[in-house]
């Protein structure tokens, strides 16, 4: 399958949700709002629920399924507030020691006049700061478009892993072809060169996990890989849960410190 | 790795766990440099002219001065990290670090290596950073500055890594850290993992900051993109220089998502300070002094001399 052919449907209307995988995978969903600074970032949906018998704090970036719920959630563009919300409440699962899951899906950060006067780079470089040093476990998942800083803001984690049809990019393949050939139609051929599938992520090392869908994608078959993550969460949070607080941090701190290739 | 079966990216995940315990983290190298013979000074062709993005008058490097301020206007011409580091630095105090380190080309991306051969020979860089430890106003430091003329001075690993050692040094030495801040944002060519550089940089700051030590950010035109997403915004103190241009998002971006033009003073430093994303707007030929001065705040308790 092409590159493109993977952006289309991470792109999907129909491709299930961060509210879809956290009723799924999660009981007891109780919605936590705001950032306690300006508002409530509809963009970003974040708050308590179960794992099992496990406490835990889930923070989704949350796309809309029509162009009713789109306007509402801003077409999964968040503003700094959305940052601000969730940096709030992973704040809160250090203090009392839950671990905190993530799930991106995001063409990128809002840009518009608000997100720049209200610092957009600040809340995205504030959560970087933050979620680098933070003393409890932090799994993000991307399920759709992980666009950009609006996605790293959110996957500043200790795993990050992907749903085989999504995409990870330091920029959507239009923007990168209209930045380095001055033609956004190029968008398919940026694509290919940019590395934004799992396998080439996961080649990269910067991903641990690549979670497995259907053919035509997780909205064919959405408890096929929604089951899959739970599996994953249930393997993988105990072994992350072992670790005291300051080893996690310091192991988040050199698995960002190891990327980079250069000679000297 | 997978519920169901055998997941195909099964092999690779030896490959994964490998690299991460083989983690080394390598510290900045220094080679003392001596800045008055090495080009740090400028005016190497001091009859060119150059046009003025204030006024629109072209303007020489010798009418310009050892500021580079457009004498009809008052606005600054971008500068070169060696230029800045000139301009900064006590005389003979600068020691640069990883003088050598080079872009290699992480994702295979076609004709990068002979981009990045064509920078270096236009700059006379190795890439869009330099790094080191220096005086100001005699106070110790480690300072950084961005090169916008080698590709806007975007972070790929080159300029990610340098920074990071330069924090690390910062920590483990208890030492001030001032960076100035320059760049259209990430390196297109090192894709994904230039995004990596956002959260490496802003993760080494917090280790500055961990070590109790002061970091001082400088804004100057342009910061935007991923470095202002990153540690630019991260400083103790935040410093702007007057009407450099200072946002996140494009203008352009900006102006086809809201389909109406922006104002002229729009992301200007300005415009940051007014919304309070910066403490202060310092003149270029005050920033040595306005630096020290901050240092000496910080570092020389009960009025001794650090």
């Amino acid at each position: 399958m092409k590159a493109y052919d993977k952006v289309k449907i991470a792109r999907l209307t129909t491709r299930p949700t961060a509210l879809d995988y956290i009723n799924h995978c999660f009981t007891g969903f109780l919605e936590l709002h705001g950032d306690r600074l300006f508002a409530d970032d509809k963009a970003v949906v974040g708050g308590l629920a179960w794992f099992n018998d496990i406490p835990v704090t889930v923070i989704g970036i949350q796309k809309g399924k029509d162009l009713k719920e789109n306007m509402e959630r801003n077409f999964g563009q968040a503003h700094p507030e959305g940052y601000r919300k969730a940096l709030r409440l992973m704040k809160q699962a250090e203090k009392f020691h839950r671990p905190a899951i993530c799930f991106v899906n995001t063409s990128g950060a809002y840009c518009g006049v608000g997100a720049e006067e209200r610092g957009q780079g600040e809340a995205i470089a504030r959560n970087l700061y933050e979620l680098s040093g933070l003393k409890t476990p932090i799994i993000s998942i991307i399920i759709g478009e992980g666009g950009s800083g609006g996605a790293i803001a959110l996957a500043t984690a200790d795993r990050v892993w992907m749903l085989e049809n999504s995409v990870y990019a330091i920029l959507s393949p239009e923007g990168f072809a209209s930045i380095l050939w001055k033609d956004g139609s190029r968008a398919e051929e940026a694509a290919d060169i940019m590395k934004i599938t799992v396998k080439d992520l996961y080649d990269l090392g910067v991903i641990e996990k690549v979670i497995e869908e259907v053919p035509g994608g997780a909205g064919e078959d959405f408890e096929f890989t929604a089951n899959l993550i739970k599996h994953n969460l249930q393997e993988e949070l105990p072994v992350l849960m072992a670790y005291s607080p300051e080893e996690i941090a310091e192991n988040r701190y050199k698995r960002f410190r190891a990327f980079g290739v250069y000679n000297e | 790795m997978a519920l169901f079966g055998k997941s195909k990216y099964a092999p690779l995940v030896h490959k994964i766990f490998k690299k991460k315990d083989d983690i080394v983290i390598k510290k900045a190298v220094a080679t003392p440099v001596e800045t008055e013979k090495t080009g740090f000074e400028t005016d190497k062709a001091p009859e060119i002219k150059v046009k003025c993005k204030g006024c629109g008058s072209e303007i020489s490097k010798k009418e310009a001065g050892k500021y580079k301020i457009c004498p009809k206007c008052g606005r600054y011409f971008r500068i070169s990290a060696k230029e800045r580091i000139y301009i900064t630095v006590d005389k003979g105090t600068f020691t640069e670090f990883d003088a050598n380190m080079t872009a290699a080309n992480p994702l295979n991306f076609p004709e990068y290596e002979e981009k990045i051969a064509a920078m270096q020979k236009k700059t006379g860089i190795k890439d869009a950073v330099i790094t080191g430890r220096a005086k100001i106003g005699g106070c110790d430091c480690v300072i950084g500055a961005m090169d916008s003329s080698f590709i806007m001075a975007s972070m790929g690993s080159v300029v990610g890594e340098k920074l990071t050692r330069a924090f690390e040094y910062g920590a483990e030495n208890k030492l001030p850290t001032i960076i100035f801040a320059a760049s259209g944002g990430a390196r297109m060519q090192e894709g994904i993992i230039s995004l990596m550089q956002m959260a490496k940089t802003s993760a080494a700051a917090a280790k500055l900051s961990d070590a109790g030590q002061l970091y001082i950010s400088v804004l100057t035109d342009p910061t935007t993109g991923g470095v202002s997403a990153s540690f630019a915004m991260l400083g103790d103190i935040i410093i702007a220089e007057p009407k450099a241009l200072i946002g996140f998002a494009g203008r352009r971006v900006i102006e086809g998502t809201i389909k109406q033009k922006l104002p002229d003073d729009f992301q200007t430093a300005e415009f940051q300070l007014a919304h309070g994303f910066v403490d202060m707007i310092v003149k270029r030929e005050d920033m040595p002094k306005r630096l020290a001065e901050i240092i000496k705040l910080h570092y020389n308790k009960g009025g001794k001399e650090q």
